[in-house]
């Protein structure tokens, strides 16, 4: 299980150059935000650094978080990272089953109390005692609490972890929760996203790796360097946005144009994420560039805010029942608070006399 | 529930009800009223009556020669901020899309940036003619707590909504949330207080119009 050799041996087995690895150490400490003189450190730290246990517990998911960090197109250094971690245990990715696979489970935390980091895509159910999602005859929460109990850290991948996700929807039936909610003693680094950005993962592992510790959070304990601007901030789309440029509908010719999408619905506005700035497929495009808004999937219950294609400016609740029953209330208290006055004025007379 | 889906959702949908209850119980309720009839007959070359209360509808759009000096700030600040409000509510691209939310009616926006700028200049505006209201000593007479609470409301979607245009001040979607929120103050107490005179300066200035134009004697 233990692997003497360093990040460093790795790459060079691999055939990875230094200046290729410098120039990945470069890229990773400008999109952490760190200064440019954290550069040198970093690929210090990562050269020197051995494998990192992980242990990557599935719940209530669609495994879409694994496809997006397993599926990009072109191998890179971060996928060496991805290569270079011991991922002891993974549903989808580990060859084992059955009680074998638990078993590297229980291993691996033994072999690295307090070391190893818990990776966790989906949300858990507490509906019904848990029994919605059971893995080995234990429940999801059993599962995270014996999990986390010597974890160094946990990271929650995806909106669903993050936030609870697509099965907190309302009615929620499972009675899903974010991990936030059950793990409150430990470092957890959130990273939202339906999937979430492969870099913001590997930036992540490649801190922990190389500084043996947590990149700086924000207060919903997201990487700041991946979270904190909004989509509309860095949308190329935004000058249209100034300019009153509204695409009206997918095909028409404001969308040929690449107007703003912000009357289709576009959540860009209010959803923190680098789609933007790094866009997907290894820099190619983003759901914008594609010609459809942001839906928000990065952001908490995003799915319960109205409708996707409903544009962020209207109100989410429908008003169809409520303004006609405000307005015939309204007719009913004027004509009798109008019946009154003239009740009143029609007695004043007689109170003269 | 975060703030914003607070004032997206349950906050909106309350605040629209008191609204419309409010508004058409006032409009209803004094519309119903009896009117008293104008006993005396009509001087001579009398227009219709209501063509005495459109005239004077639109005839008190602007003070009368000998005011004008008196007033002129005090006119000029009304009318920018007035129809700076209009431009920037039914103006910005997403006021209207929540206009059409509610109504299905819609039409082209103005650049968000003329809008802000229209906005920065209404709020100026704004002040100015509070800034009148509390200098003057007859006018700060005359000016009751309701007064200055909707002036207060009344500025504050100005304020909120530039705030969150220009990202000043917090993120985006907490400034955004406060701007719906104050929209919400605003629509609440509308009917209750003088914020109301946007439908009452028809029936009130067409009223006095109608009589007026009826009594005295040609001069």
């Amino acid at each position: 299980m233990s692997d003497p050799r360093t990040l460093a041996d790795v790459l060079r087995e691999r055939g990875v150059s230094r200046r290729a690895f410098m120039q990945y150490a470069s890229v990773m400490t400008s999109l952490l935000a760190l200064p440019p003189s954290a550069a040198a450190a970093m690929a210090e730290g990562l050269a020197k650094a051995r494998r990192q246990a992980v242990i990557w517990l599935s719940f209530q998911e669609c495994t879409g978080c694994t496809e997006s960090f397993t599926r990009t197109l072109n191998p890179s250094l971060e996928d060496l990272i991805f290569d270079f971690i011991s991922l002891d245990y993974h549903h989808t990715l580990q060859s084992v089953s059955g009680e074998a696979a638990e078993e590297a489970r229980r291993q691996s935390m033994r072999d690295n109390k307090g070391k190893y980091i818990v990776v966790v895509d989906g949300s858990v159910p507490m509906g019904a005692g848990g029994v919605y999602s059971m893995i080995a005859g234990h429940t999801n929460a059993a599962m995270l609490a014996e999990t986390v109990a010597d974890a160094a850290a946990v990271v929650a991948v995806g909106t669903c972890a993050a936030y609870g996700g697509l099965p907190m929807a309302q009615p929620n039936p499972t009675g899903a929760v974010a991990i936030s909610d059950l793990v409150k003693d430990k470092p957890l680094v959130n990273i939202p996203g339906c999937p979430p950005m492969p870099q913001a993962m590997a930036g992540t592992l490649t801190h922990l790796l190389s500084f043996g510790s947590l990149p700086a959070l924000d207060e919903q304990h997201r990487p700041k360097a991946f979270f904190g601007e909004s989509i509309h901030d860095r949308c190329y789309r935004r000058p249209f946005y100034e300019r009153g440029l509204f695409a009206k509908s997918f095909d028409d010719e404001g969308a040929r144009q690449g107007w703003c999408l912000y009357e289709l619905g576009c959540k860009g506005p209010v959803t923190y994420n680098a789609c933007a700035s790094l866009k997907w497929n290894g820099g190619v495009s983003f759901p914008i560039q594609s010609g459809h808004g942001c839906i928000g999937c990065s952001e908490a219950g995003f799915w319960d805010r109205g409708g996707l294609y409903q544009p962020l400016s209207a109100g989410t609740l429908s008003l169809r029942k409520v303004i006609p029953i405000a307005a015939v209330g309204g007719v009913v208290l004027g004509a009798a608070s109008s019946a009154l006055a003239r009740q009143r004025q029609s007695r004043q007379p007689a109170a003269k006399e | 529930m975060e703030l914003l889906d607070f004032a997206r959702g349950p906050a909106l949908q309350f605040a629209i009800a008191v609204f419309v209850l409010g508004t058409v119980w006032r409009l209803v309720g004094v519309l119903l009223l009896p009117s008293s009839r104008d006993m005396s007959p009509a001087r001579e070359g009398a227009p219709a009556s209501w063509l005495g209360g459109l005239r004077t509808v639109a005839g008190r759009m602007w003070p009368r020669k000998e005011f004008v000096q008196s007033t002129l700030v005090l006119t000029l600040g009304s009318y920018v901020f007035h129809i700076g409000l209009a431009v920037v509510v039914f103006g910005l691209a997403p006021h209207i899309l929540f206009i059409r939310k509610l109504t299905g009616l819609h039409w082209p926006g103005l650049p968000s940036n003329l809008v802000l700028g229209v906005g920065v200049v209404t709020l100026a505006a704004l002040c100015l003619v509070l800034a009148r209201r509390i200098t003057h000593p007859v006018m700060r007479l005359l000016t009751h707590l309701g007064d200055y609470l909707s002036w207060v409301l009344t500025a504050l979607p100005v304020v909120t909504g530039l705030l969150a245009t220009m990202h000043l001040g917090g993120r985006y979607e907490t400034l955004y949330a406060l701007h719906v929120l104050s929209i919400c103050a605003l629509l609440i107490w509308f009917p209750f207080g003088k914020l109301m005179h946007a439908f009452w300066f028809a029936f009130s200035r067409g009223a006095t119009g109608a009589r007026f134009s009826h009594r005295g004697v040609n001069v």
